[in-house]
């Protein structure tokens, strides 16, 4: 199959076929991250630069390490040792980063819509890893190839989130992947934290944990985001854990089978005790295992081949 | 005009070949000890697959089999469109072994190249042997079947085309001349 995207913005911008196919593409690296030998020759000579403004351990080292692994030289530069203290705009940075040719550029962001600003502005390929409240399309997909690797399949599963909706590009990227590969998705959380007109990204929401959980077969819990907000909109953390925290007596309203995920870092305690983030039906860290793999595909598939369009 | 297509092997003389090609590397390798065959995937595993049952027949004894995918060490991945990637199935450790590799058409030598290179990072074979049904020459690189169903020459803008059924075993196998 060819694959016509230059740029990963978004999973809005992607069809259930390019996701399936970026899916499927990503066993195969998966393959590779258990070998003795992790490394192929794929993108020997490409160049791939991580530029991210805002705090991150596990996707920035997952990029990184996706990007050695397939024989790029990766580069990292975060923006509080860089010339962005300095006072130099968005636009300019990213510029001069291109005139010394990098392959691609993989940057997270705390304003929505920058990776866009940026690839309309940019030859080479930009990869979204995060950007403000808008999308996170590495995790959604990494969180899409962890639920079809446990239940086989994605289409027809029921999938609740639960935690701050507003402020989580996670849950927006989750809702296109998820329902355009045919799962229902509930979402959840404290009304301060669940914006109106969400149900109108093909969602349903809950104000209540309870309802959201019963018959799910995907439990996914987000973190609290403290440092995204501005005014505190919850009353306290104790507070928010005991009405929107995980508990053994909802997962017990969840399918027998079902499975629990969070994207990380946990706020153990608040969001899930450690005897469901530790337990038999967590899946934490094999998405952390597939985010590798998934993020190999990305960088695969925006680097390879001739592009067509876009 | 349209394509001319001319058959060169019948399942029968693809039958023929294979049962050949077994008898070959059992007789150069002195049976089966630490022998194991890996196929270039499509085509090649289906082959390997086919040649394993025949040496495994002959011997009495399984004798190990993978299927080996190149395209993350292919040489030309800016040029092609089509991004699709296989799965390398290797169950076991080529290191100290002697790996028979198999392919369907051996032409630049490329592709032979690439599947060195993959099975190398996969551990240290003793040797490697390469098996192919058809060789059609117009190699690129230093590179040399050690078991040759059918030698043909070919022109360089003709194409060969091994047909397999819905089992993965090869029918028949064609020249076509455009």
């Amino acid at each position: 199959m060819t694959f016509n995207h230059k740029h990963i913005i978004g999973i809005k911008d992607l069809t259930p076929e390019e996701l399936t196919f970026i899916l499927d593409t990503s066993i195969s690296f998966k393959e590779i991250n258990r070998r003795d030998i992790k490394k192929v020759p794929t993108l020997r000579g490409k160049t791939i630069i991580n530029l991210f403004f805002e705090a991150s351990t596990r996707t920035r080292t997952s990029f990184e390490i996706a990007g050695k692994r397939l024989s790029a030289d990766t580069i990292n530069i975060s923006a509080s040792g860089s010339s962005v203290v300095k006072g130099e705009t968005l636009e300019d940075t990213a510029k001069n980063i291109e005139a010394m040719n990098p392959d691609a550029i993989v940057m997270r962001h705390n304003a929505s819509g920058a990776c866009e600003y940026l690839a309309k502005r940019l030859d080479c390929a930009i990869i979204n890893a995060g950007d403000g409240m808008h999308e996170h399309p590495s995790q959604a997909l990494l969180d899409a190839y962890t639920i079809r690797e446990a239940k086989g399949k994605i289409e027809g599963l029921t999938v609740a989130i639960i935690g701050d909706i507003t402020h989580s590009r996670v849950v927006r990227s989750n809702i296109y992947c998820l329902t355009k590969l045919g799962a229902k998705v509930r979402v959840a959380g404290p009304g301060t934290m669940l914006p109106p007109g969400i149900e109108r990204l093909g969602c349903e929401a809950y104000k209540n944990i309870d309802d959201a959980i019963k018959g799910s077969d995907v439990v996914m819990m987000l973190r609290i985001q403290r440092e995204r907000q501005g005014a505190p909109l919850i009353p306290s953390v104790r507070e928010y854990s005991k009405f929107f925290g995980l508990t053994h007596a909802r997962m017990k309203l969840a399918k027998e089978d079902a499975i629990v995920m969070h994207p990380g870092p946990i706020n153990r305690g608040v969001e899930l005790p450690t005897s469901i983030a530790d337990g038999p039906q967590n899946v934490i860290l094999d998405q952390v295992e597939n985010g590798v793999a998934v993020r190999m595909a990305l960088l695969y598939l925006a680097c390879g081949g001739e592009k067509l369009q876009d | 005009m349209a394509a001319e297509k001319i058959e060169i092997l019948d399942l029968d003389g693809i039958t023929r070949a294979i049962t050949r090609i077994a008898h070959e590397v059992l007789e150069k390798n002195k049976g089966i000890k630490d022998l194991v065959i890996v196929g270039i995937r499509t085509g090649g595993a289906y082959l390997a697959t086919q040649l394993q049952k025949k040496i495994s027949e002959i011997e009495g004894q399984v004798v190990p089999l993978g299927n080996i995918d190149v395209t993350m060490y292919r040489d030309d991945f800016g040029s092609r469109s089509d991004l699709s990637v296989g799965q390398t199935d290797i169950r076991f450790s080529p290191s100290g072994q002697k790996v028979i590799l198999v392919d369907d058409v051996l032409f630049t030598g490329r592709t032979i190249r690439a599947a060195m290179d993959a099975l190398m990072d996969l551990g240290r074979p003793t040797n490697i042997q390469l098996a192919i049904l058809i060789d059609r020459g117009h190699r690129e690189l230093p590179i040399r079947p050690d078991y040759i169903g059918r030698n043909l020459p070919t022109a360089r803008n003709e194409q060969i085309e091994v047909d397999f059924d819905d089992q993965n075993e090869a029918q028949a196998v064609h020249l076509i001349r455009a």
